[in-house]
Formats: C-alpha cells, structure tokens, sequence
C-alpha cells in the first residue's frame, strides 16, 4: 500500500499531530510519501519523498492552491490513498481533493477495523465502519487517534509548485483574548448545554467552590453567552489536564474530549447513561444534575 | 434603464441546505443490516449547525431590505417537512422537498451530488450549509456541492459580513484561533455553532409555515450518483476505562461518590482537591 500523507502547518509550525499520519502508515505497514504547505527550515523527519511548497507563497489558508498543490503530488506519487488529519485544515481540503480525484472520501477515521475504517457518528455515542468502493481513497484521521510518536529519517525533498490563483483572500489570523488559563487548573467542573439555563451556572460554581476548582464549559455554554470563552474546554478552546474533571451536563463529543482527555479521574453526570462522555469517565452519574449537583456540593461540604 | 451589475447586488439568491437529524440524546438500535440504526423510537429536528445557517440568511436578507430570496431545502423521508417548515416558521421564502425516503444511507457524494444537480438549475448566488451534521459528522457535503458548482467555498464560518458585494467571514481553527476571509459570490459557506443567535419561530411566519405549499422534487430529477463508499457495523462506542455506572436516588448517590472520590484519592480527607 502506497499513502500519499498530506502534512499540515498550523501558525508557523509543523502541527505536532503531523505524526499520526505517520502512526497510521505504520499501522498499515505502508510506504509513504508527504506533500507539505511550510518551511524547509521545519520539517517532519522521515523516510520518503517530501513534496515541499513555500508556506510564504502558497498561504497557510489558501484551499483551492493547496488542492492543486496535492493534486500535483497525487499525479506523480499515484497513491492508494490520500491522508489528512481531520483538522480545521484536513476536512477543508480533503473534500475538494476528492472531488477532483472523483474518490471516495472518508472522514474523521479513528480506527481500522475488518477491511474498513472506524469512524465516529451521532455526536460520539455511536460508530460505524465505512468501507470505500473507488479507488483511490481520501481519508481524514481523527488527530491523535494513531499516536504521537517521535519520528526519525531524512526527507528526500522535491520542490513543489502549482497555479497560484485563488479566489479566497486571506486577510490575517486572529486569537481572541484569553486571560484565564485553565491549563495548570488542578481541578475543574465543566458545564455543558444540558444545564439547560444560565440560572443553573450557581450549581455548578457552588460545586467549584466546594472543590476548589476552576469553572470550565462546553461549546454551546459559551457560545449562547453564559461563560466566557475563555473557559472552553475542547478543539477550539482550551486544552486542560486537571487531576479531576467534572463533566456536568456534557455529551462528550470527540470535540470537547479532545481538550480534556489528558485529565486525571473524570466524573461525568449526565441524564443520558449511553452518554459518549461515559467512554472516558471513570464514574458516570446517571441524575438530573438540578437535583445532584447541591446534594453533591452539600455531601462535600459536610466532610470538613 | 439597465444596470448592468446590479442584480447580484440588489437582489440575492440564496439557498440554505437544512438536515433533519434524531436527538442524540435517543436510543440508537442498529438496523437489521447495521448500515445505520432503526428510526423508532427517535425525536427528531434540524441539525444544530444548521440553525446557524438558516439564521445567517435570515439576517443578509434583512440587511439588504428583502432584496434576496431565501430558499430553504432539505433531502430525506417525509418527516423531513417538519424541518423545513421550521426554517419557513423563521422566515425563509420558499421550502423545497428532495423526497428520498433512502436519503438516511446515501453517503456525503450522493447528498451532494442531489444538492448541486439542484442548484445548479436555480443558479444561487450564496448557498450556507451546516459544517456538518450531528448524526454522520463527515462535514464533507458542503464542500462537495461547491466543488461540483465550481463556487468558492469557505468551512466553519464564526463571523460573517456583507460589503460592497464582498463578503468577510472569519473561520474557525484549533484552539480558539481565527483566520479572515474575503471572497465573492458566487460561493458556500459551511457554518459553525457561535455565528450568530438563531431567532425563534414568529406567530406570523409559523401561520404563514402551515399553509406554505413545499415544492417536491424526486432525486432522478435533480440527479443522483452512484454511493462511493458503504456502511457497515453501526454500534455503540467502545467503553475504553472501565467506567461506574451510578444510578438511583440523588440522596444516596452523593454520599456514593463523595466517598468513591475520597478512596481514589482524588480529594483528600477535608477541603478541595489534592
Ligand atoms: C470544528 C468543531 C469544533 C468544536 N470545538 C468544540 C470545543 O472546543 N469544545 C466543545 O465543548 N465543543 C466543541 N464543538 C462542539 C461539539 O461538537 C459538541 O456540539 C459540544 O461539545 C456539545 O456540548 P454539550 O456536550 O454541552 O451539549 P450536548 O451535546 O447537547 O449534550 C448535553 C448533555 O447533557 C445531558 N443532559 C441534559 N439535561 C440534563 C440534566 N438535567 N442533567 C444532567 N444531564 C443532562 C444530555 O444527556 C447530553 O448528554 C466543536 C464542534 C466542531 C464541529
């Protein structure tokens, strides 16, 4: 099997989950080949041809050059597969290299299962295995589902160049204002849409408090204006490793889990006992958490 | 009198691509062949993602004084009315029906390819989808429908701005970061949760919604490929930490857990954590 990995530079780096692609090719036993938007000056280690364009000309986004930019690699390499990551990037991209290539593309793969490949679906709580029936195939890898081993080997480097046209003009990047680091939190109790209203927040503070921990939140938390944004937890939020994180209220989205999975003991309470956020909790509460939280908080409260 | 370019700019056609999906909270059983799950026993309504888009439409249409049409379509079994009308109970103009009772196993090509045989006969000027839907989670359709109409396409929109017949979105990246865009229509944009604040259904629109009539199209007549890839093994996730499961009275429970947090050493015997 012959995979063509699609490397990815992500503001002005060589994005760490790079090497998953390459776990991933281990895992098939595959020879590789990488086509990469970025620097010479930062480049993955490995064995293989590196199919290398100038992030100064090409953009760190610009999706229809990149396209002809991997297309290019695509024609030479002739690959069985085409590989992303499922990244902000990756599932821009991919859909348009495969309609180019007229492939099949399969999305946010996490797993390789009986001639197929594993992917998640309903939000997390469920997962199917989706078999491809063109050739060749475009993936996307759920980033970190394959290892983040360190690499070895030297690229051998082709220069890469494509038409420079695009119609997307790339004003800048932007990082909104954080101010609170929850990164160091030893302790944080999460809110997730399943509060239901702002007025629940004070459960879950009073929780915080009794705890001694940071108040974090889910997406939707933040977005309907109850939490700051500096307080999520998640892909395009923050990334925490607390010794305990409590999950009140949240479904546990592959998003969401992906910022929060490094944490020490999970305690999750949910409605919900097929919840997904139960795949990685080490207790899951099955209750109303309007009626659980205070009774919790007052339990330990009551220890002192 | 004739302006020439001023039909793009005073009046605008823009269609809004809305999902029906079950209520993730359900149960999902798989169906006899596990290339998906059965439908009983499931509440439905429109993909999360897609409120977003439905709502962005609403508010350029409102900021170019009415001068657009707002077309709203959904592809999937009958049930799939309910959905549209709900965008018609937020003001969208026309609803359109793909009636495809198989819609549910037809993988991101197929949708695709049905959405643009579509558009392509309507010539829109600005089409917004979900980034993706809550049940399949490929977030591939919108970018396949712009790769087949040959429009510029922009994935998981935040903010978005209409000026001089430009538009601006800002689009979403690891880690909170934000990359500005500009690009002009023809285009698609795929939209993210956080874009706007999408408006509840007004007493007026939800009457005006019950007697719409909702155009009905078949997917041989829009055009309908062959699937490029098949499904299989529909399950639930894989407990990966062997994980308590507590149930009962929220009394007890508490008790359960404080002193399950204490032997795990993850409080210690008074105050916080350790
Ligand atoms: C590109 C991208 C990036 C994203 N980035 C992030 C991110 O950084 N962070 C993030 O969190 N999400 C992110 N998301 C969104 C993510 O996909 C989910 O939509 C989101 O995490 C869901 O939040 P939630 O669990 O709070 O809500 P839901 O999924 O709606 O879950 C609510 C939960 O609450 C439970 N519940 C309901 N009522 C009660 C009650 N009374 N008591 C107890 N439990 C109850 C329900 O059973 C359910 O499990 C991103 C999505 C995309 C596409």
């Amino acid at each position: 099997m012959k995979l063509l990995l699609v490397g990815e530079y992500r503001d002005a780096g060589l994005a760490a989950e790079v090497a998953g692609l390459f776990g991933f090719a281990r895992l098939l036993d595959a020879e590789v080949s990488m086509v990469l938007v970025g620097r010479e000056a930062d480049l993955p280690a490995f064995e293989g041809r590196l199919w290398l364009a100038d992030v100064d000309t090409y953009g760190e986004y610009a999706p229809d050059r990149h396209k002809s930019l991997v297309l290019e690699a695509a024609r030479r390499e002739a690959p069985d597969a085409v590989v992303l990551l499922h990244s902000s990037y990756g599932w821009d991209l991919a859909p348009r290299v495969a309609a180019a290539l007229n492939a099949a593309l399969v999305s946010g793969v996490t797993g390789l299962d009986d001639g197929g490949y594993v992917v998640e679906c309903c939000n997390g709580k469920m997962r199917r295995t989706v078999r491809p029936l063109t050739e060749p195939v475009v993936l996307t890898l759920q980033p970190g589902a394959f290892g983040q081993d360190a690499l070895n080997g030297s690229p051998e480097i082709r220069y890469l160049e494509a038409d420079g046209e695009t119609s997307i003009e790339c004003l800048g990047f932007s990082r909104p204002e954080t101010g609170i680091d929850l990164s160091h939190a030893v302790a944080i109790v999460s809110a997730g849409r399943g509060i239901g209203s702002k007025e629940h927040l004070g459960l879950v503070r009073a929780l915080a408090d009794a705890l001694g921990a940071e108040v974090g939140a889910s997406r939707p938390v933040v977005d309907a204006g109850w939490l700051e944004r500096a307080r999520q937890v998640g892909m395009s939020g923050q990334n925490v490793s607390p010794g305990l994180y409590v999950a009140c209220g949240i479904s546990g989205s592959i998003q969401h889990l992906a910022g929060m999975k490094g944490s020490g003991f999970v305690l999750a309470i949910n409605t919900d006992s097929q919840a997904p956020i139960g795949n990685v909790a080490d207790v899951l509460v099955v209750a109303d958490l309007v009626d659980f939280l205070p009774l919790l908080t007052a339990q330990l409260a009551s220890r002192c | 009198m004739w302006f020439p370019s001023i039909r793009m700019i005073s009046w605008m056609n823009i269609l809004v691509c809305v999902k029906q999906v079950p209520d993730m909270e359900g149960r999902f059983v798989p169906n006899t062949d596990e290339s998906w799950h059965e439908e009983s026993g499931l509440a439905w309504r429109m993909n999360d993602h897609d409120t977003f888009a439905v709502e962005q439409a609403l508010l350029l249409r409102e900021q170019l004084k009415g001068g657009a049409t707002v077309t709203v379509l959904s592809i999937g079994a009958a049930r799939v009315v309910e959905t549209i009308r709900k965008s018609l109970a937020m003001g969208c103009v026309h609803g359109v029906h793909i009636e495809d009772p198989m819609a549910c196993e037809r993988d991101p090509w197929q949708i695709a390819s049905m959405i643009a045989g579509f558009a392509r006969q309507r010539k829109f000027d600005l089409v917004f989808t979900g980034m993706q839907s809550e049940d399949r989670c490929s977030a591939q359709v919108g970018v396949l429908v712009a790769e087949r109409l040959g429009y510029v396409c922009v994935t998981g929109i935040i903010a978005f701005a209409w000026q001089d017949a430009a538009i601006t979105v800002e689009r979403e990246l690891e880690g909170g970061r934000r990359c500005t865009v500009r690009l002009k229509v023809p285009a698609l944009l795929t939209c993210q949760p956080g874009l706007n604040t999408p408006r509840y259904p007004t007493l007026p629109f939800i009457m005006k919604s019950k007697r719409a009539v909702i155009e009905v199209l078949l997917p041989e007549s829009v055009g309908l490929d062959e699937p490029k890839v098949s499904s299989r093994g529909f399950r639930a996730a894989e407990r990966k930490a062997p994980v308590v499961v507590l149930e009962g009275e929220s009394k007890r429970l508490a008790v359960e857990v404080v002193s399950l947090l204490e032997q795990r050493g993850v409080v210690t015997g008074r105050g916080g954590v350790r």
